[in-house]
């Protein structure tokens, strides 16, 4: 079992009053987490963890099906460190 | 951006009370905060999922001085971006 939008949607309709309005709230939620790591910058949500954007430079890589050298391109990706707090909370 | 700038956006942009935007963030992670403690995924489709990992314990050493110390085993969340996002952060 995963927790899907659909289940955090129906805990937010306990707060707000109807599934319909809970779910564009969360979509505005994530939408404004969105637009923030897409112009680069980190979303830090204490007790939880850091969402950062990281620049990859281009290197050299291989294909590990097929051995062939190939280029990998320079990237941005997003990573997520974890809170020591729900760190210390999970173990 | 923090926590409480994401509060202050949700608020302004869908014209909620400080407070009710505060309890608003606060449940969605609180809920990804429980599943994950639970040992379950998290997937939100266009941002991305969570999942558990466990990794066994092991001797390492202190870089520093060279003493020898065991890492206990332990359990991290680990975040893979979903596809939008991962589209959208990316360099065209």
């Amino acid at each position: 079992m995963a927790l899907t939008k659909s289940e955090l949607i129906e805990n937010l309709a306990k707060i707000e009053s109807t599934r319909k309005k809970a779910g564009e709230i969360l979509e505005t939620l994530l939408e404004i987490i969105k637009k923030k790591l897409e112009n680069g910058e980190d979303v830090l949500i204490s007790g939880f963890g850091k969402f950062s954007v990281r620049e990859k430079r281009k290197r050299r890589g291989r294909n590990p099906a097929t051995g062939n050298d190939l280029i990998l391109s320079e990237r941005r990706v997003v990573t997520f460190n974890c809170s020591p707090v729900l760190r210390d909370k999970i173990n | 951006m923090n926590k409480s700038q994401l509060i202050e956006a949700l608020a302004k942009e869908e014209n909620l009370a400080l407070k009710k935007a505060e309890e608003i963030v606060n449940t969605v992670f609180r809920d990804m905060e429980k599943a994950l403690i639970r040992g379950e995924r998290v997937e939100i489709r266009g941002f991305g999922s969570f999942k558990i990992k466990k990794y066994d314990g092991y001797q390492g050493r202190n870089p520093k001085t060279g003493e020898i110390i065991n890492v206990s085993p332990k359990k991290l969340p680990f975040f893979k971006v979903g596809k939008e996002l991962k589209e959208r952060v990316d360099i065209v």
